[in-house]
């Protein structure tokens, strides 16, 4: 089956790379100049398995995150001021600024959230999946793991109760190549993690997941195949993360030239190229879209500038419904 | 007044929540046509079907996990765990995840869930099967902890649980399962978060929960053949306790004796006396005292589990050397 992107979709999924690589290249910033604490995962380099993916779901859909959740979150519509204000522990942050860069969410836009624990939402998307069954909603739940979470127990108790009950889940894995400093090729028995699908008779399938079309298409397969009741399918998304994995790694477990490498394959550039070549984009016009993301990433640190700190007085409040 | 024992009111309270909302859900090892380790369940399946009464493999860290999600879909999940020291493997759900979904996200988030766990030693069944660790789920701000003795507790608290928006961990003292009580058909409304007195005594306050609960009460019966009046209190919710019942039976008596089963380092016992104290300390007689399990795990050999877990003849013990104390 053929399928493609409208020149539309193309160009607003164009977009949205660009704004979750200048947000991300802003916190960095940030993070250096002390303006922001804690810590925070990056996602530069993994923007077109962010979008591609999640511009395959429908709006009433749900997708859940990982510790490197930022660009999951803008790919689904989250604010960006809020998710800035979070990160800075303001008080319009999308948790007030309790939750920080690896716990926020809107379940208004079904973006259920990012997930501190390494395969912490495994198990979580798998529930919302077997409530959407019981309940006899459309929805889909698309899950987002890396690789070092495909080691937990968790990822095989829920890959298979959902292959068991046929859930209408769609497991994605971003494989960026690290769990932190554990290189793959140490930590994955066997190679592949799509292949591990086969153990429990689901569709497996690796894919580029610098294409964002390839990753769109891999998205669109597997969840029209949930929807329709022949249960998840194991997506293996392969990528590359530029920076550390959080703040503060020094990298110094792999090779400079490996980032070189990565870098000709730089989703955005690539997509850049082809929207050119297909006329969706004229020449000069990049410089225009990168002004607009600019823009908005700069009102984003504005708007959590000038928010304030939440009230002393909320400290203890809401701990129980 | 029928006299019926917990199991079976749990069993009966799970139906009619099953009955009263299409929203329900079981989740748990062996809880179909097996009905539950323990029989709790039995029967359910084939009323409610497998949609409600959904079987699991051994993934408890899965499970709970997935629970979770139902949960903050709209579902009223209750999760059994066939012995409440198989919970280990879920800790990261319910400590990461359920416990802090409200104070992280807010109103956006809702997490009604009950995890019941089947606690408690005196069976036999040795360290790995005899355990509650109701300390580990009292310390995790989040969760609600409730531990039931009286056999309509089960029924009531239960119940309240299941209408909670909050997670709750629910635990089933094995040893309660067979035990046998008259329960009124009509009783008044149990909240969550109250203590129970059992019975009224003046001379000395003895606090305990689940299956303790009753060992106190047998030995307040033996004590008062000795002229000492016990008011016992069951404690029953752990997270939050009801200091108020509390500090007001102490400082009425002057004097309590806190029972636990569990060991005795950072224990919920520990933590109930330091609140007595710094809430009622110019009204105590006595000094506040603790008897709980040493810090050893459950041993499975009968005499030497006896020697290890409190019961109504080391309670009495413990609050006749609490009345011979003088301040």
């Amino acid at each position: 089956m053929s399928q493609s992107i409208s020149a539309k979709k193309l160009r607003a999924a164009y977009q949205r790379m660009l704004l979750i690589r200048e947000f991300e290249l802003r916190v960095e910033r940030l993070f250096l100049a002390g303006k922001i604490t804690g810590t925070a995962h990056l996602c530069i380099g993994q923007e077109a398995t962010a979008v591609g993916a999640v511009m395959a779901l429908r709006k009433s859909d749900a997708l859940t995150s990982t510790h490197r959740g930022h660009g999951h979150f803008l790919a689904r519509g989250g604010n960006p001021d809020r998710i800035m204000a979070e990160l800075y522990g303001k008080r319009s942050g999308y948790s007030g600024g309790r939750g920080g860069s690896q716990f926020m969410a809107d379940y208004r836009i079904g973006y259920l959230g990012a997930n501190g624990i390494t395969g912490g939402s495994l198990s979580v998307a798998t529930g919302v999946a077997l409530a959407a069954r019981l309940q006899n909603r459309s929805r889909v739940t698309l899950c987002f793991f890396g690789d070092g979470a495909s080691n937990q127990g968790v990822f095989h108790e829920c890959l298979n109760m959902a292959a068991l009950w046929k859930l209408p889940v769609v497991f994605l894995c971003e494989n960026n190549g690290y769990a932190m400093s554990m290189p793959v090729a140490r930590s994955i028995a066997g190679g592949s993690i799509a292949r591990r699908a086969q153990a429990y008779g689901i569709a497996g399938e690796e894919t580029d997941g610098n294409d964002l079309e390839a990753v769109w298409r891999a998205v669109t397969n597997a969840r029209r195949r949930a929807a329709k009741g022949d249960g998840p399918t194991l997506i293996e998304c392969h990528t590359y993360r530029y920076c550390g994995h959080s703040r503060g790694d020094p990298c110094v477990y792999r090779a400079p030239q490996e980032k070189v490498a990565w870098r000709k394959r730089d989703p955005i550039q690539r997509m850049r190229r082809i929207l050119l070549t297909r006329g969706v984009l004229i020449s000069g016009e990049h410089q225009r879209l990168m002004q607009e993301t600019r823009r908005r990433v700069q009102q984003a640190v504005a708007h959590a500038e000038a928010d304030a700190w939440p009230k002393a007085s909320s400290l203890t409040k809401g701990v129980f419904a | 007044m029928k006299t019926i024992t917990a199991a079976a009111i749990l069993r009966e309270t799970l139906a009619a929540e099953l009955t009263a909302d299409p929203t329900v859900m079981l989740m748990g090892e062996d809880i179909g046509v097996y009905g539950g380790a323990f029989g709790i369940t039995r029967g359910l399946l084939d009323r409610f079907g497998p949609q409600r009464v959904i079987e699991t493999p051994i993934s408890e860290n899965g499970v709970v996990g997935m629970a979770i999600g139902a949960a903050i879909s709209g579902c009223r999940p209750i999760v059994e765990i066939m012995f409440a020291d198989f919970v280990t493997l879920a800790m990261d759900p319910l400590v990461n995840q359920a416990a802090k979904l409200r104070y992280i996200l807010g109103r956006q988030a809702s997490c009604p869930l009950v995890v019941r766990l089947v606690a408690g030693g005196g069976r036999g069944y040795g360290p790995t099967h005899s355990q509650g660790f109701a300390a580990w789920f009292v310390h995790t701000p989040g969760l609600k902890v409730v531990a039931p003795s009286s056999i309509a507790d089960h029924a009531d608290l239960l119940h309240a649980a299941v209408q909670d928006p909050n997670p709750v961990v629910f635990l089933e003292h094995k040893r309660l399962y067979g035990w046998r009580e008259p329960v009124p058909a009509d009783r008044p409304v149990v909240g969550l978060e109250t203590a129970r007195t059992v019975n009224r005594g003046h001379d000395l306050t003895i606090l305990a929960w689940s299956w303790m609960a009753v060992e106190a009460a047998i030995a307040a019966e033996r004590l008062a053949a000795d002229g000492i009046t016990a008011e016992v209190i069951d404690v029953r919710c752990l997270q939050p306790l009801d200091m108020a019942t509390i500090n007001e039976s102490v400082q009425q008596t002057g004097r309590v004796l806190i029972v636990d089963e569990a060991p005795r380092s950072a224990g919920i016992a520990a933590e109930i006396g330091c609140r007595v104290f710094e809430a009622s300390h110019e009204y105590l007689e006595a000094p506040i005292r603790r008897l709980t399990a040493p810090d050893i795990p459950v041993p499975a050999s009968p005499p030497m589990e006896q020697l290890t877990l409190p019961d109504a003849t080391t309670i009495a013990h413990a609050a006749m050397g609490l009345m011979e104390t003088l301040q």
